[in-house]
């Protein structure tokens, strides 16, 4: 995964309100909105939006590591941003995500 | 696998078709035939963000796809013909095909293409209103970009035909300040798409976003600057868009080969093939049919064209085919966001399950007898994408 700005993290909520299958998005300013999803498989963040059209990833539909865009139903691997196919051509941008005792701990990544 | 396939019409079922022959591991030959200048794009966006943007976007991924893709273009040329060989299934790896003669294709340029499978993907276009010269219809790059100069120019915009192509355009005239009125003959335009409850609620939001809309109106006559409709009203115009269904494109064809058609499209069984071996028909061109409900259905829809380009891959290509899923469309008007799936046809009642019909938001699910059979939703994707998942589940375990 590429760098990030190391000083930024943004308090996402606590573990205990976000529960499998759940997801959050979250607007940091002067970034794009970024959805935090809880999967079987872990915490993952990426880009809320598609990047094909205006559509809200978190509206999705999320099967084990991928989440399949509401609209024209390109979807995206929750690890790598990864698009397996069209309409969308562009990955969307992956951030980091931990938990730190029961924060959920977001590190918004800048670079394209 | 190897062999030639030639797809005909190099649109969003064509392209489709052969991204999933090259993802289903055939390697043979592959052309493709489209009559438009350009490289495939979206239209659905025509009717939408294209007449405020004037950008059209392209289907292909970058030039990394179109090499991948390892196809022959064939673009600014129409076929004009087809004549059936024999066909001949493609070639397993270490099989020698049986002989059989080629399908060909006839282009105007006076070549021909042959192939030993074709794959039918020619869409449709406007059905036309005959006496109404100058209108404006939308099917391709050429008519939006007519009617997006045009629509600068507008005052007054007369729409007729307020399906979803024509409901679109008004809404994104009126997004121009274009002062719009829609005429449409039945009670309720859109109801056999989607049920007269949710159609009447669609229908209401052309009124909430200050377009004028007139239903059951019958037209006596169209001139350059004004509608007359039967009773005497004058609508006046200085731009006119016809909406009113579109028409398969299957008539290049030629009529040497009855069975590969009706007057309403290609006629396919549930896997595309037509009664011809070798030779597929998909997308808006194609007349699908449904063992289940016995219907034949021509979809006009983005999602129909690329599951069938999927289907018709799976049987070319000897692969599994693609899971049943319900038949889905969206549309967006008034910066809302229209989403169906299912076939509301089938149902006998009508629930809200979310929102209010006359709100900013609704979910309905359609039933029959109990049965979830469709669901729509204006402006809830969520909710929407997790029914229809369940209608896709339903139908997955129901075979
Ligand atoms: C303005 C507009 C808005 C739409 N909006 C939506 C929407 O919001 N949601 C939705 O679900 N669907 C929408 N649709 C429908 C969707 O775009 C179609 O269902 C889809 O394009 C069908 O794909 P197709 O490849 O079968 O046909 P087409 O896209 O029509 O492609 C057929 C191609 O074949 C070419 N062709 C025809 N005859 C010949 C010939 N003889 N030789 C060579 N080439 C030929 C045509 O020029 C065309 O390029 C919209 C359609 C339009 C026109
Ligand atoms: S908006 Fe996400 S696939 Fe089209």
């Amino acid at each position: 995964m590429a760098a990030s700005i190391p000083s930024l993290t943004l308090l996402v909520g606590k573990l205990g309100e976000l529960p499998v299958g759940a997801v959050v998005t979250v607007n940091p300013t002067g970034l794009a909105p970024i959805s935090v999803f809880h999967t079987e498989e872990g915490l993952f963040a990426i880009d809320d939006t598609c990047t094909h059209q205006d559509a809200s990833l978190a509206d999705g539909w999320v099967e084990g590591c991928t989440v399949e865009c509401p609209l024209h139903e390109s979807c995206f691997d929750l690890r790598t941003g990864a698009a397996s196919g069209p309409p969308a051509k562009r990955a969307v941008r992956t951030h980091r995500v931990e938990v730190r005792g029961d924060d959920i701990v977001l590190t918004p990544s800048t670079d394209s | 696998m190897t062999g030639s396939v030639a797809v005909v019409g190099a649109s969003l079922a064509g392209l489709s078709a052969v991204r999933a022959l090259r993802a289903r591991g055939f390697h043979g030959t592959v052309t493709l035939i489209g009559d438009e200048p350009d490289l495939p794009y979206e239209r659905p966006a025509l009717s939408k963000e294209f007449l405020h943007t004037g950008e059209p976007t392209g289907l292909l991924e970058d030039h990394s796809e179109t090499a991948r893709l390892d196809a022959q273009w064939l673009l600014g040329r129409r076929a004009i013909g087809l004549t059936p060989g024999m066909g001949r299934p493609i070639e397993q790896e270490g099989e020698a095909a049986p002989h059989a003669e080629p399908h060909l294709i006839h282009l105007d340029d006076g070549r021909t293409v042959s192939a030993d499978t074709l794959i039918l993907a020619t869409g449709a276009r406007p059905r036309r209103l005959p006496g109404v010269p100058g209108a404006h219809y939308l099917r391709n790059l050429d008519d939006a970009r007519r009617l997006r100069e045009t629509l600068y120019e507008t005052k007054q915009l007369v729409i007729i035909g307020a399906g979803f192509i024509g409901a679109e355009v008004a809404s994104s005239a009126r997004g121009l300040g274009v002062d719009v009125t829609l005429v449409d003959s039945a009670p309720i335009p859109s109801a056999a798409a989607l049920g007269e409850t949710i159609a009447a609620a669609c229908a209401d939001l052309h009124a909430r976003n200050g377009v004028r809309l007139l239903t059951g109106t019958r037209i006596e006559s169209v001139r350059p600057d004004a509608v007359h409709l039967i009773g005497g009203a004058r609508l006046a115009a200085d731009t006119i868009v016809i909406g009113i269904g579109a028409t398969p494109n299957i008539e290049w064809a030629g009529d040497r080969n009855p069975l590969l058609h009706n007057a309403d499209g290609f006629e396919t069984d549930t896997q595309g093939r037509t009664a011809i071996p070798g030779i597929y028909a998909i997308g808006d061109c194609a007349r699908v049919h449904d063992p289940i409900s016995g219907r034949d259905t021509r979809s006009e829809h983005w999602n129909a064209a690329i599951t069938q380009a999927q289907t018709v891959a799976a049987a070319i290509t000897g692969t599994p085919p693609p899971a049943r899923t319900a038949p889905y469309f969206w549309s967006h008007q008034y910066g809302k966001l229209l989403q169906l799936a299912g076939d509301p046809t089938a149902a006998t009642d009508l629930r809200i399950i979310d929102g209010a019909l006359d709100g900013e938001s609704f979910t309905a699910r359609y039933e029959h007898n109990g049965t979830p059979v469709a669901v729509c939703a204006l402006d809830n994707p969520r909710l929407f994408t997790r029914q229809r998942k369940q209608l896709d589940r339903d139908l997955t375990s129901a075979h």
